[in-house]
């Protein structure tokens, strides 16, 4: 499988206009590729990962278009979708652990949901309880009302049931975020279970955890203000980051390890611009350090190495007199 | 003596629902903070953090035990004495927007510190008072005052928070997850700002569930688990030579950004002298194709559409969809049941009851300013 | 019946939140009204809450609607006096008269033009709704505000105490009261109906003081050292504020319609003139048998259009209220 985004810009309706949550986002995930998409609130990486799947009341699609496995997808139409949900693309929402309904057991709530997408729970229950019993849940589980079970085992329960019908795309919205540690690891590795063994094809996993993408994801994606800053294998992202707000947000995050006496990290100074009426330029100019004249013109986002794709001026020119200096000492 | 000691401190939650009975939030929990020195208080959820947090704090009552400020027992308190005691200890909690109240202004917290405890100030005095306050914090007035709740950024409501509590220059602050709701790149300048204040002399008790966040800030650790205090002391001895299971199992769970949990484990299973993948023998499989995608990604400089193994996959026949059989990766130890169902409740016992039954594991000195509890 | 509890402020206007409670969607929402000191040019800032609020009633189409007929009515009410074209308990003109350009509602059996005594009557009917409605309120109030906050003992005396309110039957309490006194007044009346109509404030008025005790304010409001009825009337009550505003509607409402049914029954004011008055009255004087319908279909007609305005309005505003209930 393989999701073609093509310049796609989704904007929310609101007393005072049109919000552009995402602003032109092109990406390419392959077959088996685990993406991360990180960013900080308000940056527009749940707006992105919701629009594959459903349109909230107020989203609207102003522009760009969705290919899975060469079809279109038709995000714009929320009838013709329903045929994709759950079968072709399929999420674990925001607060999983909430998402299920409080007065019905389990197995009914799922034996609904698959109804309705056309499945027979008879075929399906087989697989179900063996995939039950590789999260580590026990089997009666779904006898049981949610509240009769704990927050990391909810959100277990959710993954099997989005999963269940194997999607080939799986959007995995900040499912780690409200968990401790343990479970975010257990979820983690269940992600990089469930790809391994072919119950979904692709992943793209939404978080602001740069730290969990560094375990789980083969390539991550930084959004800043609805644009895309910077794209690249995740450990080329970790240990050569080249746009200034992800070296930026890498030096903020305390590690085990290290102490304030030690290393004082620092934050980023100032707050993400209005999506309202986003600045002209680069969107990170007046929080970057580094910024210059022609950062008031908007950089694109080009692959400046190899399978590295960066919107940046700096990185640009780092880039670019960097293999100048290779060429000059090759024609030594 | 220490300044704050917890002495014993026990609670016990009435449930209507889950099988009826009582749960044992706290478990006769002892440790001290001191002047000016920042604790850190860790556990995940159902530890009991929170709720130790909010009995200091007076906001829910114990059900045992004591806990002594300068030597009076605050559990025991009148109202009246209560109102002196919130000029010593006051608290942030881990959502910035709930604690102000919607309907009005952000400094109306202010407001509310000015009529019970500063009406004598003249508005002069009063607004240096303010203006001191939030120099410490380093926000700006014009940024914050007047404003509504809404329009202020999370990170400006926390710190506006902290203002209100050094306007009233308490002695020890307790921050319930502070920054655990905040952007990544403002929570370091959050941290960076209670360690500033821990040089002017504030106490600060730093509950978290983020051990790298502990580990960076507070001189001492307590780590908290199912009520009970599993090992505790300089954070440096704590996280550098773990002696308890479970803050073994906590460090290896964290997730890094330079070290996989698979290393994490080798590390550990090293450390326990058993040998990489001694211990997680079915995982293995999954570890080493986790391993050579890592080293694969290195080398082919970048190349985001590598296919990767999978293992375990046993389809039925050509075409049909992969089923899930074959070997079963080991997960890290998960609770498959909510962790109060681990407490034994007979019958309609009493608080005593429950209390008597549950004790908390004993504790013992591994290293001077190092404690460890015996395995549960 | 909807709460109406909204909180703008978590719903769409917060700052930035990383992986907080709150929908994904809303924080793209967030950023922008959360993060611009300034509104762009051009748009409106619709200033504080209480703006907002102003500015999505008046659009709002259930709202007005009720409104507007209230507003006839009262003013109807209070300029009655004045614009009767005669007294209420005269006899201007020969009895049994049909609707005419002289008398527009006809004349009653004894002569006295129907009009003017409908325009007497809204006073009444309203000022009995109004202290019904008030004495309700402040009695549900004052025990639902205090069996919330303090919870244990208080409550379940309380709980106890509404429980028994609710079970006394109130008509035949006041049909007991009206046989032991010979005279009572519309004040009477209204306080009456007031005293047996709050229970299911209480219990509303309860219910929405466990959740909002809970708040992370209230601890605050506790931390800075202020006490219980402080706490309740500053911090829980105003949140509280769109709910109380449509349960009084409720209970204007409601108290208008027991008032026409206890004046219907004759146990109303002895000396009031109320719609339920005047339908009593058509009935009594064979108004029914002698077809007048002039005489006893009013009234019950302008009951129904006021009972139902403030029904409409009542549904209007939760609409306004609550955000998520309103159509952008």
């Amino acid at each position: 499988m393989s999701l073609k985004i093509e310049d796609l810009r989704v904007a929310y309706q609101s007393l005072r206009g049109d919000v552009q949550a995402v602003d032109g986002v092109s990406l390419f995930i392959a077959d088996g590729e685990i993406m991360g998409l990180a960013g900080e609130s308000g940056c527009g990486k749940s707006t992105l990962g919701n629009s594959l799947i459903f349109m909230e009341g107020r989203m609207k699609v102003t522009g760009g278009k969705v290919e899975l496995d060469g079809r279109p997808l038709p995000i714009s139409d929320n009838r013709a979708m329903n045929h994709f949900r759950l079968r072709d693309v399929s999420i674990i929402p925001q607060y999983a652990m909430s998402a299920l309904n409080p007065t019905r057991k389990v197995g009914r709530m799922a034996s609904d949901l698959l109804k309705s997408r056309g499945a027979r729970y008879e075929t399906v229950i087989e697989e179900f309880m063996r995939r039950i019993a590789l999260v580590g849940l026990p089997e009666d589980v779904l006898d049981r009302y949610p509240f009769e079970l704990s927050g990391g085992m909810r959100q277990r329960v959710t993954m099997v049931i989005s999963t269940l019908l194997n999607p080939s795309l799986l959007i995995a919205d900040e499912v780690t975020s409200a968990l401790d540690v343990s479970t975010q690891r257990a979820v983690g590795e269940m992600l990089m279970e469930f790809r391994d063994r072919g119950f979904v094809k692709s992943m793209i996993v939404i978080t602001h955890d740069l730290s969990i993408l560094a375990q789980i994801a083969d390539s991550i994606l930084i959004m800043y203000a609805g644009k895309l800053a910077e794209k690249a294998s995740a450990a080329t992202i970790i240990d050569h980051p080249l746009h200034p707000y992800t070296q930026r947000l890498l030096a903020s995050l305390p590690e085990v390890g290290v102490r304030y006496e030690d290393a004082a990290l620092t934050g980023i100074p100032g707050r993400p611009p209005s999506l309202l009426s986003p600045p002209s330029g680069c969107r990170f100019r007046d929080r970057c350090p580094f910024a210059f004249e022609k950062c008031a013109e908007d950089p694109p986002f080009i692959e400046l190495r190899p399978g590295h794709h960066v919107a940046c001026w700096k990185a640009e020119g780092e880039v670019a007199s960097e293999s100048a200096l290779q060429v000059r000492e090759a024609a030594r | 003596m220490s300044m704050l000691e917890m002495d014993k401190l026990s609670k016990v939650y009435k449930s209507g629902t889950f099988g009826g009975g009582l749960k044992p939030a706290l478990r006769q929990v002892s440790f001290n903070i001191d002047q000016g020195e920042v604790v850190s208080l860790i556990g995940e959820s159902g530890s009991g953090k929170s709720t130790l947090g909010k009995i200091i704090l007076r906001l829910i009552s114990a059900s045992g035990g004591r806990v002594l400020f300068d030597g009076t027992d605050i559990l025991g308190l009148k109202p009246s004495q209560l109102h002196d005691y919130y000029r010593n200890v006051q608290g942030v909690f881990q959502d910035p927007f709930s604690s102000y109240n919607p309907l009005y202004k952000a400094d109306r917290v202010f407001e509310l510190v000015r009529q019970e405890y500063f009406g004598h100030l003249s508005q002069q005095q009063w607004d240096e008072k303010v203006q001191a306050a939030l120099e410490t914090v380093a926000l700006n007035p014009a940024d914050v005052i007047n404003k509504f709740p809404h329009q202020l950024s999370g990170g400006q409501q926390q710190r506006l928070l902290v203002a209100r509590a050094l306007l009233l220059d308490v002695k020890l602050l307790i921050a319930d997850e502070i920054i655990s709701m905040l952007d990544a790149s403002t929570r370091v300048d959050v941290l960076n700002m209670l360690v500033a204040l821990k040089r002017k002399g504030l106490a600060v008790l730093f509950i978290t569930h983020d051990l790298s966040l502990g580990n960076y800030i507070s001189d001492r650790t307590v780590i908290l688990r199912y009520g009970a205090v599993v090992e505790m002391g300089d954070t440096e001895k704590v996280f550098g030579q773990p002696q308890h299971s479970y803050t073994r199992h906590l460090l290896t769970a964290v997730p890094q950004l330079h070290r996989r949990w698979q290393a994490a484990d080798a590390e550990r299973h090293a450390a326990d002298g058993l040998g990489a993948g001694g211990a997680n023998g079915a995982g293995a499989g999954m570890t080493g194709a986790q391993v050579s995608t890592f080293g694969a990604d290195a080398s082919s400089g970048g190349g985001q559409s590598q296919r990767y193994s999978k293992s375990g996959l046993h389809p039925l026949k050509a075409g049909a969809p992969p089923v899930a059989t074959g070997a079963r990766p080991s997960l890290m130890e998960l609770e498959d049941q909510p962790w109060h169902s681990r407490f034994r409740v007979r019958g309609g016992p009493s608080v005593a009851t429950v209390l008597a039954n549950n004790p908390p594991p004993a504790l013992v000195q591994f290293e001077p300013g190092h404690f460890v509890a015996v395995e549960e | 019946m909807s709460l109406g509890q909204q909180q703008p402020g978590k719903t769409a206007l917060t700052g930035e939140r990383a992986g907080g409670p709150g929908d994904g969607q809303a924080q793209a929402v967030a950023a922008v009204t959360g993060g611009t000191a300034k509104a762009p040019s051009g748009a409106r800032y619709t200033g504080g809450r209480r703006f907002e609020f102003v500015y999505f009633a008046v659009r709002n189409k259930k709202f007005m609607l009720g409104f507007t007929v209230e507003v006839i009515f009262i003013v109807a009410a209070v300029a009655g006096p004045w614009l009767a074209p005669y007294s209420d308990q005269q006899f201007v003109s020969p009895p049994f008269l049909h609707p005419s350009l002289h008398h527009l509602l006809g004349t009653t059996y004894f002569g006295e033009d129907v009009f003017s005594i409908l325009l007497y009557s809204l006073r009444d009917s309203y000022l009995v709704g109004f202290l019904g409605a008030l004495f309700a309120g402040l009695i549900g109030l004052a025990v639902g505000f205090a069996a919330g906050w303090r919870g244990g003992l208080l409550d379940e005396i309380l709980q106890m105490f509404t429980n028994i309110v609710i079970m006394m039957p109130a008509l035949v309490l006041l049909l007991v009261i009206g046989a032991y006194f010979k005279t009572h007044s519309v004040f009477f009346e209204g306080i009456f109906i007031g005293a047996t109509s709050w229970p299911w404030v209480a219990r509303a008025v309860r219910a929405q003081t466990f959740t909002l005790r809970d708040r992370d304010f209230v601890d605050l409001a506790r931390m800075s050292g202020k006490r219980g009825p402080s706490i309740v009337i500053k911090d829980i009550a105003p949140n509280m504020a769109s709910y109380l505003l449509l349960v009084f509607i409720l209970l204007f409402a409601g108290s208008m319609l027991l008032a026409v049914s206890y004046d219907f029954l004759g146990l109303g004011p002895t000396n009031g003139v109320s719609l339920g008055d005047m339908m009593n009255k058509a009935e009594l004087w064979s108004g029914l048998t002698l077809h007048m319908w002039w005489w006893f279909i009013p009234p019950g007609l302008v009951m129904t259009l006021i009972v139902a305005a403030l029904y409409i309005s009542n549904v209007g505003l939760d609409e306004v209220f609550n955000p998520k209930l309103r159509e952008l």
